[in-house]
């Protein structure tokens, strides 16, 4: 900033040429900062993967470390973790993504109508949007673990048996893994979809009804299709965040039980914090980029798309 | 103390609020109460009874099965804090995302202000650049970060996690930036160019003060995601003296025999910070999304 204030509070009225000058290169003087940032820790660590993922690589071993060519590759061909764990996440994504939208848009159309006590409801009704993951993770493991969990107060009550643990089976730890993220990811869909309902001119409304329009007609045919860039866009920012999130997995289930809820993700993470095998971890980092660019390019055909209906 | 209240002055004569009311109940695009009441006590249930069993084995004396946190107890936060080293931890916490949030913000606040107000060459790259790096996956840049933070020995420094976290907010925190100030008309700027201000005066003078509540939420945002950060606290950060809450917490999470009055309390220790922001930002949520860049 001090290149700045020099440069525009040096004595006198600068002649236009001068200042036309400067002017030009003020722009990449003050984008400057976040590019170098971005290129240094963001741009630049990319290219170190496909360099890491050619590489035997272990920080703990450094006296194995030596090029191995695509045998990482190789080795992720033949992982049957890594299908799994791909099959598993798209599982985990279209689940998720599709019943948070559900719910989020429900709970939108609620919330935005008038009624008393709505500012507090909504205050509340977002409110885990800001919780962490380990957080969930505190709060949904005193719900689930048998000594502390609803299930004890059930088995009291008669319904079901004392000492078990949604968590303990791989199908119902996908599910139970699956309402603790819903707790936290439904607020996301229901803040982006009020802002946009809230854009909606109430005299479309009105003038649908003096068509003779109905309710459900007029959710259908005025609220659905103004709401459709939003959707497409919250969606997709939520499939690659849904992608992406580990770190509810990691401390909930931790991939487990047998690994029935391991992310690609998660698996790169573990495989990076617990075993520090970079080099193989990098291969794996590689596939999950490959996946991801496929989903950008979706995402901007998709809103290109979306703009276009829009003009 | 013996003043005589002043009678009140006559209440106005109220708008005839009967005709109103009686229209809201025939008018067909009220929704019935019930279905917005019922579906709305639905969720309500989802969202506040995991808080509220937190909260219950936070204040709940060990030992007690009451649906209810009694016999009431702080013994539990005492735990944490002292015990388990929470007090560290929260320190280190708080020193991370108020470093994040100034340099998040003040680098956001530069390049949104280029990105509002001039044309230049590269602009639609540099956006490209910004839009695709929302799709890079914190996990999938631990093993890269790693080796950069270790050979610029950071590793087990908290500054590793306040760039690592200021970076991947910076492009939303741009992206949001350049969006509020692209709200605020120019000729505010230029008013005050002719009465003699520079670039830099000139914003100081005009914007900076119409832009508080953007900064507002740009901030919150990073703070709410720095203070929750835990994949790159628990990569970056190994010795215990540097861990973050949410680390502490996993830790805690991973003991054979859990605590669990003692984890409900460094739950509600890591909650209050959040919730306490959130309460502030979550009237201006709505409003600065669609205000923001979400729409494009």
């Amino acid at each position: 900033m001090a290149v700045l204030d020099a440069a525009t509070s040096a004595g006198g009225v600068p002649t236009r040429r001068r200042r036309a000058r400067r002017e030009r290169w003020t722009p990449y003087l003050l984008i400057a900062p976040a590019g170098l940032l971005v290129a240094v820790f963001l741009i630049y660590p990319i290219g170190s993967v496909v360099y890491y993922s050619l590489y035997d690589y272990n920080v703990t071993k450094p006296w194995g470390n030596r090029f191995v060519g695509l045998d990482n590759y190789v080795t992720m061909a033949g992982d049957s973790l890594f299908w799994q764990s791909l099959v598993f996440t798209a599982q985990w994504v279209v689940v998720e993504v599709g019943l948070q939208l559900v719910f989020g848009l429900a709970l939108a159309l609620v919330i935005n109508e008038t009624f008393v006590g709505r500012a507090m409801a909504r205050a509340l009704v977002f409110a885990p949007w800001a919780v962490s993951g380990v957080l969930t993770t505190t709060i949904w493991l005193l719900i689930y673990n048998p000594t502390t969990g609803f299930g004890r107060y059930l088995a009291d009550a008669g319904i079901g048996q004392y000492g078990t643990s949604p968590l303990a089976e791989p199908g119902s730890a996908f599910w139970a893994a699956v309402v603790a993220e819903l707790w936290r990811g439904i607020p996301f869909f229901a803040i982006l979809i009020l802002a946009d309902l809230q854009s909606i001119s109430r005299d479309l409304y009105e003038s649908a009804e003096v068509d003779g329009a109905g309710r459900l007609r007029r959710f259908w045919s005025i609220t659905l299709p103004h709401l459709r860039n939003a959707i497409v866009i919250s969606t997709l920012l939520r499939a690659v965040w849904e992608f992406n999130n580990v770190d509810l997995l990691y401390t909930l289930t931790g991939g487990g039980p047998g690994n029935a809820t391991m992310t690609l993700p998660l698996y790169v993470a573990r495989l990076a914090i617990d075993a520090k095998e970079f080099g193989y971890g990098s291969a794996l980092t590689m596939a999950g980029f490959v996946i991801l660019a496929l989903f950008s390019v979706t995402y901007l055909w998709l809103v290109r798309v979306g703009k276009d209906q829009n003009a | 103390m013996s003043l005589t209240t002043a009678a009140p002055p006559a209440a106005p004569p109220r708008p005839p609020r009967v005709a109103r009311s009686r229209r809201r109940d025939t008018d067909p695009r009220q929704t019935p109460r019930w279905a917005i009441y019922v579906p709305l006590a639905l969720y309500l249930l989802f969202t506040l009874v995991p808080f509220y069993w937190i909260l219950l084995f936070a204040f709940r004396e060990t030992g007690s099965t009451s649906l209810f946190p009694w016999p009431l107890t702080l013994d539990h936060f005492s735990t944490v804090w002292n015990g388990a080293g929470f007090s560290v931890f929260f320190r280190n916490s708080v020193v991370i995302a108020v470093l994040t949030v100034f340099f998040s913000t003040t680098i956001a606040l530069a390049g949104g202000y280029a990105l509002a107000r001039f044309s230049f060459r590269g602009k639609g790259i540099f956006m490209l650049m910004m839009l695709f790096t929302q799709f890079i996956p914190g996990a999938m840049m631990l093993i890269p970060l790693f080796d950069i933070f270790r050979a610029t020995f950071l590793i087990n420094s908290l500054w590793s996690i306040v760039v690592a976290e200021a970076v991947f907010q910076l492009p939303l925190s741009l992206m949001l930036m350049a969006g509020f100030i692209r709200n605020i008309p120019i000729e505010l700027e230029e008013a005050a160019w002719i009465d003699g201000c520079g670039r830099l005066r000139g914003f100081l003078a005009t914007v900076l003060p119409l832009l508080r509540p953007g900064i507002v939420a740009i901030s919150s945002f990073a703070f709410i995601s720095a203070w929750n950060n835990f994949l790159f606290a628990l990569m970056f950060l190994n010795s215990q003296e540097q861990f973050t809450v949410p680390v502490g917490l996993s830790y805690m999470l991973g003991e054979y025999s859990v605590d669990f009055g003692a984890l409900a309390a460094g739950g509600v220790v890591a909650v209050v910070p959040v919730v306490l922001v959130f309460a502030y930002i979550q009237r201006y949520l709505v409003q600065g999304l669609s205000a923001g860049a979400v729409k494009g």
